[in-house]
């Protein structure tokens, strides 16, 4: 079965070759020397859910729940189960995912693959800190359960690890307790980088959920300005009267719709918007974007680039403020640039992206060459920084790039499914595009 | 609806369409061949709020056990508000053109076999008074066409069978629902490039839902195959038998 398959960043465009997997196979499919990759729902926006040289493992049908205990909030289900799927059964019950990332039309398997992390990281972690169990299914033939307590490393292996340890069967999630789908939000305006760093540690000790949004587009004197936006889940069990706008982008947007202009008119009303605060619905707070289904269209036939990087806290403020600053001169401004404290704990794997430190995440029109050339030059920075890029949202990074974030990588190696390959791993391993 | 029995509850539609059932806390008797995929649809069935009445391991084509599967279902669910019948197979034509025999297996199961089947349900349903009685039929048998004429075939002669049905025992206050969906992206199609139009299992377990508590008795699947069936059936033969579709 073959069709136009694509990542949330609709680049790079390369034909990809699927098969559905409809129930939990006991072993995976051997297609000659073709090589494997897990995908779930196509939500990582690079090319790490590509596999242009061989055949993906669709997961979209294996979400069936196993088991869901109310009384724990313990949850067992199959890799492709959706969050938006899990809230709808575990909302009602009184239980929330202990942490989830911007959307929520993601699988389960995926967001453990990547080891996602969400607006309240500096209290929760990752969803890797979260997993109970998982079974991971690989080409020796092996059925392996997998917990926290393993001393073998493929849990931690395969926490991050991008799906390439194994075919992640089922996860089990410990979800935490909810009065209702409530968050009580708080929103601060800021007017330069620097009050944002001020600003942030004492936000932070205060809300369980912070991030803040960032004019990249601001005038060189305001460089910086943006929206500190925290919330805490709210003590309301107010039953959910409200109804998700269902809005879809129809077709692939004309090209010349984001450009320098529009986006920085969308950039100042975003931040002159009249500020919410008390309560509202966490589909808005938590998922802003996923009233828009599709909304990856805007970008136009050509697609976009996503970038996440994480610094250490101590050279965070200069070196975001040089990121903004070699942006602006390349004059490619970001739809959305968010910025997040991370935790001090430790990562959940071996790969995981989020570690101490402060992310910053932004997205660009794909212009070709000319957007490439900038990000070499923002991932240099980086490198030259310490930190590192998050391979869920990269189609650019070099195998140097790639090392030097991720330093574990030859252990990594070690515990990788030989039958399992991505386009990503090829191009951060050496082995050429795809 | 308070109890509803699901005949081939590891279809594809079967299964999207249990999961509204059981976010409305529907008592659910589930029937399926796999005893694997039987326990994985049931285990998350009532993770998602069904209440289980029982389930059973049948091969729906052996139908000297039809009767006592159902005395079973109906000993559990007591008075069934709804049967949904989704046992089916879509085969494989050119596999059936070399060999007949295998014609044979798929025309038993669509046709033979869920004929039977029906047969005993009506006259459970036909004592019982009341109820809704959907059965998965295809849009496959409004005219029998090239590329799956086999298949479309043991459909027609099922919708066939629906439309008699529906007129026995409409005057007993029950109510035959023909479900006639177009292609839709499930294990049935595994292994083939997807046919124009196809749509998800959820969607067409929504509309299922919206047209049984309509009180419809001929559902199409999204609704514009209503159209375009319409618009196949009106061809004139000289011309749709040079056509490959």
């Amino acid at each position: 079965m073959s069709e136009s398959l694509l990542s949330w960043g609709r680049w790079p465009r390369r034909p990809q070759r699927a098969i559905a997997l409809d129930w939990l196979p006991d072993h995976l499919p051997t297609l000659g020397p073709s090589k494997l990759l897990p995908r779930g729902q196509g939500r990582s926006y690079g090319d790490s859910c590509l596999n242009s040289r061989g055949l993906l493992l669709t997961t979209g049908a294996l979400d069936r729940v196993i088991h869901f205990d109310r009384e724990t909030g313990v949850l067992r289900a199959e890799a492709g189960l959706t969050f938006d799927d899990l809230l709808r059964l575990c909302l009602p019950a009184g239980w929330f995912p202990p942490v989830t990332p911007g959307t929520r039309f993601l699988s389960l398997g995926g967001a453990v693959a990547n080891d996602v992390h969400g607006k309240n990281h500096h209290g929760a972690g990752t969803i890797g800190h979260h997993v109970r169990a998982l079974e991971l299914l690989r080409s020796d033939g092996s059925r392996q359960l997998l917990t926290p307590a393993d001393t073998s490393g493929l849990f931690r292996a395969t926490i991050g690890g991008l799906g390439l340890t194994g075919l992640i069967t089922w996860v089990e999630l410990q979800l935490v307790p909810t009065r209702g789908p409530w968050f009580e939000s708080h929103t601060v305006r800021f007017s330069t980088l620097a009050e944002c760093f001020e600003i942030g540690p004492e936000l932070q000790a205060r809300h369980g959920y912070t991030a803040a949004w960032i004019d990249s587009l601001a005038p060189a004197g305001q460089s910086g300005r943006g929206l500190y936006i925290c919330g805490d889940p709210s003590d309301s069990s107010e039953p959910a009267a409200w109804r998700e706008p269902r809005l879809r982008i129809p077709l692939d947007c004309p090209e010349w719709l984001l450009n320098p202009l529009s986006l920085k008119l969308f950039n100042t009303l975003y931040y002159r918007q009249p500020l919410k605060q008390g309560r509202v619905h966490a589909w808005p707070f938590l998922y802003p974007l996923d009233v828009l289904a599709d909304w990856n269209r805007i970008y136009g036939h050509r697609g976009f680039q996503q970038w996440q990087c994480v610094v250490p806290s101590a050279d965070a403020p200069a070196l975001c403020a040089e990121l903004l600053s070699r942006i602006r001169a390349h004059r490619q401004g970001s739809f959305l640039a968010l910025l997040k404290t991370f935790g001090s704990m430790d990562p959940a794997g071996l790969l995981s992206f989020a570690r101490p430190g402060v992310t910053l995440a932004l997205d660009f029109p794909m212009l070709g060459e000319r957007t490439a050339r900038m990000l070499q030059e923002l991932n240099a920075l980086v490198r030259e920084a310490g930190g590192a890029l998050y391979p869920a949202k990269d189609a650019q990074m070099s195998a140097e790039d790639f090392r030097s974030g991720y330093p574990r990588v030859e252990e990594f190696e070690g515990f990788r499914d030989p039958l399992l390959e991505s386009d990503f791993w090829r191009r951060v391993r050496g082995g050429g595009e795809a | 609806m308070q109890s509803a029995l699901i005949l081939g509850a590891s279809s594809g539609i079967a299964q999207a369409f249990g999961r509204l059932l059981a976010e409305r806390g529907v008592t659910l008797y589930l029937v399926a061949r796999d005893p694997r995929k039987l326990e994985a649809v049931s285990a998350d069935l009532s993770a998602r709020g069904a209440c289980l009445a029982g389930t059973e391991v049948l091969d729906l084509n052996l139908h000297a056990e039809h009767a006592a599967m159902l005395e079973r279902a109906w000993a559990a669910l007591g008075p069934v508000d709804l049967v949904l019948v989704a046992h089916g197979m879509l085969g494989d034509q050119a596999a059936c053109e070399a060999d007949p025999a295998l014609a044979m297996e798929l025309m038993r199961t669509n046709y033979a076999a869920t004929g039977v089947l029906l047969l005993h349900l009506a006259t459970r349903l036909e004592a019982q008074g009341r109820g809704q009685l959907a059965v998965l039929s295809s849009v496959a048998g409004e005219r029998g066409r090239r590329s799956n004429y086999i298949y479309g075939s043991s459909k027609a002669g099922l919708s066939a069978l629906l439309s008699g049905l529906r007129a026995r025992l409409a005057p007993a206050g029950v109510q035959v629902v023909t479900v006639l969906p177009g292609p839709v992206r499930t294990a049935m199609l595994a292994g083939r490039p997807l046919p124009p139009l196809t749509v998800e299992p959820e969607l067409v377990a929504r509309q299922l839902l919206r047209g049984l508590e309509r009180g419809a008795h001929t559902l199409w699947l999204p609704p514009k195959w209503r159209a375009i069936m319409a618009v196949i059936r009106a061809l004139p033969e000289a011309i749709f038998m040079k056509l490959k579709f």
